[in-house]
């Protein structure tokens, strides 16, 4: 009955909820009928059910009218309708923290708890104790203690739970019942048991010596509840953890001794509390594992293992022969727990074994398994390198397997990142990738794919190979997969001059596409290979826009409303400031990574829109980059001041996000006032208008850079934060009439090198740097200098310190310094401020410490001095 | 007003037809009030299961069916405290009579339970309600008279209201009797 309801729901989507449009204040009204006599039970009780639902829908109640409504429904304890009473209980539950004076119904519930009919006595307390205050809990006090004690199981449980509730409020009170309690845990009924267990471990918690005597006593005298026994063992633990008691402890005996009890919950809970104390050993490991009938406690079983697995693979490994017993179980999420932890603890050489196994089951799980074992085998990629091949091959089985999209992704961006991280599987990768996208129904892969193959194919032995899946898709498939392998054609014609006459035959075939944006893409490309020339290669075919596409059409749209003699200048595009991650070191986020969002906006484009809806702003010109925010203040003081330094073309502004942390103070017309060490100059304070208690507020600063000195890009700012103070009340946060001046004293702001590049990705280096060393002759200049340190003593120190230094993009996955090399070359890419392409070669070799060739080329003479005199 | 077209025990067969042509087809709603300590919660429990239990001070109200002489009522006995007093208002609509309780040894609070009384007669919801006044604890040696007691209350300068004062002992059950006669028939006749 029940199922076929639920599917009636999803096929007619929201339609059959009952509630679904109910309106507060209509509800509300229907509630007075509360106040009629005499009381229709039924009527009330739909009522009642309404307004809880509405509470828990998160609907906001003010307090006159919940107060009216919970006034109302005190009037249904007239009746005795025992489902509209405990309808009763549930609302003054919801209402409690809601209405106004609940206690009004502390004497009904009284009487419900302490009267014959069991149904409402518990239901009664736990009313009663929600509605209950210090004061007024002494006066229920003495029928609190009974009904700890009381015989119904229900109603002691409810008592003891209630207590436990009321610690957090009323310790002093609650503490006098110990005795109760003490008599409850002695109880014949397994849940009276285990609650009373956990009042008496909250009352003493924070007495050691106490919980220790406690436990004592309890795993001397034996207890009938299995969860009290769970919770003696987690008491246990965390006080072995506290006391960092050894493994010869009484209270670790116990615990072993729980690995034999006849309950397997507590033969879990028992396992559980050991694999978690560091120096675990295997052999107490092998009872939780062993085949429970019980599904829950396999899954349980294994889920903690597969846990333990990260930290000590080892201790796991003696239960290896269980868990393959497990790959085989019916529950499928066992199964994959299963092989997920052994994949994770397997050595080198089991693997080629496990993927056998696995192999012969794969088939047989959902893809959202398949998509963990994927995961499993990508993190497996990474600790064992060399097994590339037997891991390729299984993937590419697998991709030969049907599946959906989420889990072909999943393959495709492992097979991915195993060829970035293993140069020599490159080719049997790409192979596969071909061999895919044969017969791919998935656009977003297909483009992914023939991106990758534009991007390292003619950069193999033989590129020709790779040109015939790529052209086989430009007669096959649709638009936007066409338009992909067009590009992808496109570098293998400007790279591999021996292929370029057969690719421009192809390009040819393009040409007549009929959808314009392959025939665009087609002609483009056309046209520019054959030019012939490097150069325009290196800037169209592999690097392309660098810009944010956000700023790009704002910067459009604003030019075709204000028609204009000059061209378009792409420099005024702001550029984008999270290139395409082309270093992914993380794979294992594979599967949870989204579809491909809408480009959103990037963090700059929002301080672009900000910055420029400031008046003094105006006329700044484009955004060319934002700092990631610096901290001015302690964690923990008065004001929190950080601050984002925003470069443009010839000023800086430094925006100072400030939060006033003093609920007694309004700060009013805050500004920061700095003072330079260098030449910079400061046009203009924008001071916070006002600052009050936790509420962040900006202002700004903004400053002319020097125009005669262009290499003056580093400077040390002083800065003060000024301000009138009007003290207030923390309460009502009404200001004083008058105030004073007040100033507080920040730490000192940097500005570096770093913020006057921006990053930009060139996927082909060498294309791009040997396009600058070609037009050298014209206006371009190059310069080489050397120096030694020896402040490194490693290539990745010293690598990932002039990266963060020069704020540039590293290329050519070259931030990856290989292990064990005594030498590296490091590649950036940068813009600096005003749209001058920068590129960076650094030599590094290491012999007592790094000595570092730095080649810096760029199109503007001035940059390049800049850059080499901040290294050098 | 709705209730008055209430019909749901006209089926009941507790209800001889007699008494439903009587009166009408509704439960009577009584409240008991008074000062705290006045003795309400043991009178309602006393009309109820006709013996004295032990009672503690009420907070907020006890609500119980009584029967008498196969009438039923429908009795609220309302919390006395001075914390209690501002929520009597909430429970005075649709109220036939109030069962007023005094503690007639209390001579020190005969005033506070006198302003009481004043201002919840002065109520419009209770404009119609008759009024009973218990002047209880009636076997203490210095309780007053009831005369001295409804002199205290200023009963007699009441207008428009019907009321009457009964000399009641609620732990020993006297008094209580005459006074449900009287209420009863009050009620009838109201009709």
């Amino acid at each position: 009955m029940i199922k076929k309801f639920d599917k009636k729901d999803e096929e007619s989507g929201s339609g059959s909820n009952p509630f679904q449009h109910l309106e507060k204040s209509a509800v509300l009204q229907e509630a007075r009928i509360f106040n009629e006599t005499p009381i229709n039970p039924r009527r009330c009780l739909h009522i009642l059910t309404k307004i809880i639902y509405l509470l828990n829908q998160g609907e906001h109640f003010g307090t006159t009218e919940a107060t009216e409504a919970f006034f109302a429904m005190t009037r249904l304890f007239q009746s005795n309708d025992q489902t509209l009473r405990r309808m009763c209980y549930l609302t003054i539950k919801e209402m409690a923290n809601i209405s106004e004076d609940v206690i009004i119904v502390t004497s009904s519930l009284t009487k419900d708890m302490t009267g014959k009919e069991d149904v409402y006595r518990g239901p009664a307390i736990r009313a009663l104790c929600r509605i209950t205050d210090t004061t007024m809990l002494q006066a229920i006090e003495r029928y609190m203690k009974q009904a700890i004690v009381d015989k119904v199981p229900s109603v002691s449980s409810s008592a003891l739970v209630s207590s436990l509730h009321m610690v957090k409020m009323s310790y002093d009170v609650v503490k006098r019942w110990v005795n109760e309690a003490q008599e409850a845990a002695s109880s014949d009924n397994i849940m009276v048991q285990y609650h009373a267990l956990g009042l008496l471990y909250h009352l003493r918690k924070n007495d050691r010596l106490a919980v220790t005597k406690m436990l004592n006593k309890f795993t001397k005298s034996g207890l009938k509840s299995p969860f009290a026994y769970c919770m003696l063992i987690r008491i246990a633990s965390k006080l072995l953890d506290e006391t960092e008691g050894g493994h010869d402890s009484p209270l670790f005996d116990f615990i072993e001794s729980c690995l034999r009890n006849k309950n397997e919950m507590v033969v879990y809970e028992a396992a559980s509390a050991i694999v978690h104390m560091p120096n675990c050993t295997a052999r107490e490991l092998a009872p939780a594992v062993s085949c429970s009938p019980k599904a829950a406690l396999r899954y349980a079983a294994v889920r903690t293992l597969n846990k333990v697995a990260m930290k000590h693979p080892s201790a796991v490994t003696a239960c290896n022969l269980d868990l393959e017993n497990l790959i085989t179980d019916s529950n499928r999420s066992i199964a994959t727990l299963a092989i997920t932890t052994l994949l994770k603890t397997g050595s080198e050489s089991s693997v080629d074994r496990l993927m056998k196994q696995i192999s012969s089951f794969v088939s047989e799980i959902s893809d959202e398994f398949k998509v963990v074992v994927v995961q499993a085998i990508s993190a497996l990629c990474q600790k064992y390198p060399r097994k590339h091949s037997v891991m390729m091959n299984f993937l590419s089985n697998m991709l030969r397997d049907d599946g959906g999209f989420e889990y072909k992704r999943a393959i495709v961006d492992c097979i991915i990142s195993i060829i970035e991280e293993n140069p020599e599987s490159k080719e049997t990768g790409l192979a596969h990738l071909c061999e895919f996208i044969e017969d791919c129904e998935h656009t977003v892969l297909a483009t992914k794919i023939l991106h990758l193959l534009g991007k390292e194919g003619p950069r193999t032995p033989q590129p020709s190979k790779y040109i015939r899946f790529i052209f086989n898709r430009v007669v096959l498939e649709s638009e936007a997969v066409r338009a992909a392998a067009v590009s992808a054609l496109a570098k293998f014609g400007a790279q591999n001059d021996d292929l370029l006459p057969s690719v421009l035959v192809l390009m040819q075939r393009c040409m007549m596409d009929s959808d314009d944006e392959v025939r665009d893409r087609a002609t483009f490309y056309m046209n520019v290979l054959q030019q012939k020339q490097k150069a325009l290669n290196a800037a169209y075919i592999f690097n392309g826009l660098s810009v944010s596409i956000p700023g790009l059409e704002k910067s459009l749209h604003q030019y075709t409303l204000e028609p204009s003699e000059k061209p378009f200048d792409m420099k005024s595009v702001p550029l984008a400031t999270t290139p395409i991650t082309e270093q992914k070191t993380e794979i294992a986020p594979i599967a949870t990574s989204k579809l491909p969002e809408k480009l959103a906006p990037s963090r700059q484009d929002i301080y672009q829109e900000q910055l420029a809806a400031i008046p003094e702003f105006q006329g700044l010109g484009p955004l060319f980059k934002s700092s990631d925010q610096v901290q001015l203040t302690e964690a923990e003081t008065e004001y929190v001041v950080r601050c984002v330094k925003h470069t443009f073309a010839r000023h800086m502004v430094f925006q100072f996000d400030c939060t006033n942390t003093l609920n007694d103070q309004l700060l009013q017309k805050v500004l920061v006032q700095m003072e330079p060490s260098e030449a910079y100059e400061v046009i203009h304070y924008i001071p916070a208008q006002n600052l009050p208690y936790s509420q962040p507020g900006s202002c700004y600063t903004l400053v002319r850079l020097p125009d005669d000195d262009p290499t003056a890009v580093s400077c040390t700012f002083s800065c003060t934060m000024k301000y009138l103070v009007r003290d207030c009340d923390p309460n009502t946060g009404e200001p004083d009439d008058d105030g004073y001046d007040d100033e507080y004293v920040l730490e000192d702001l940097e500005v570096t090198v770093a913020d006057h590049i921006q990053k930009v990705l060139k996927p082909n280096f060498a294309a791009a740097f040997t396009q600058h060393f070609e037009q050298r002759l014209s206006y371009a200049t190059t310069d080489a200098q050397c120096y030694v340190t020896n402040l490194w003593f490693c290539c990745t120190e010293a690598v990932g310190n002039i990266i963060s230094f020069l704020g540039m993009q590293p290329c050519e996955r070259s931030d990856k310094v290989p292990e064990n090399k005594n030498s590296h070359v490091l590649f950036l890419a940068g813009v600096f401020r005003g749209g001058h392409d920068v590129l960076v070669r650094a030599r590094l070799a290491l012999a007592d410490g790094v000595t570092m060739q730095v080649t810096v080329r760029s199109g503007e003479e001035t940059v390049v001095d800049v850059i080499l005199a901040s290294v050098g | 007003m709705l209730f008055r077209e209430g019909n749901s025990f006209a089926k009941c067969g507790f209800f001889s037809s007699l008494f439903s042509g009587l009166f009408g087809t509704r439960e009577m709603r009584i409240l008991i009030l008074g000062l705290d300590g006045a003795g309400k919660t043991t009178i309602l429990y006393r009309l109820q299961v006709g013996e004295v239990v032990t009672t503690i001070p009420t907070i907020g109200f006890n609500v119980e069916t009584v029967t008498y002489k196969s009438l039923k009522f429908q009795v609220w006995d309302l919390g006395g405290q001075t914390s209690i007093r501002p929520y009597w208002r909430c429970y005075y609509s649709n109220t036939d009579a109030v069962i007023y309780v005094v503690d007639s040894s209390d001579r020190d609070r005969m005033g506070i339970s006198k302003s009481e009384l004043v201002a919840m007669l002065e109520e419009e919801e209770l404009k119609k309600a008759i009024l009973v006044v218990f002047a209880n604890k009636q076997d203490m040696d210095q309780a007053m008279t009831p005369t001295e007691v409804a002199n205290a209350l200023g009963l007699p300068a009441l207008k428009d209201r019907k009321w009457q004062i009964f000399k009641t002992s609620a732990t020993k059950g006297t008094g209580l009797e005459e006074a449900m006669e009287w209420l009863v028939d009050s009620l009838k006749s109201r009709q």
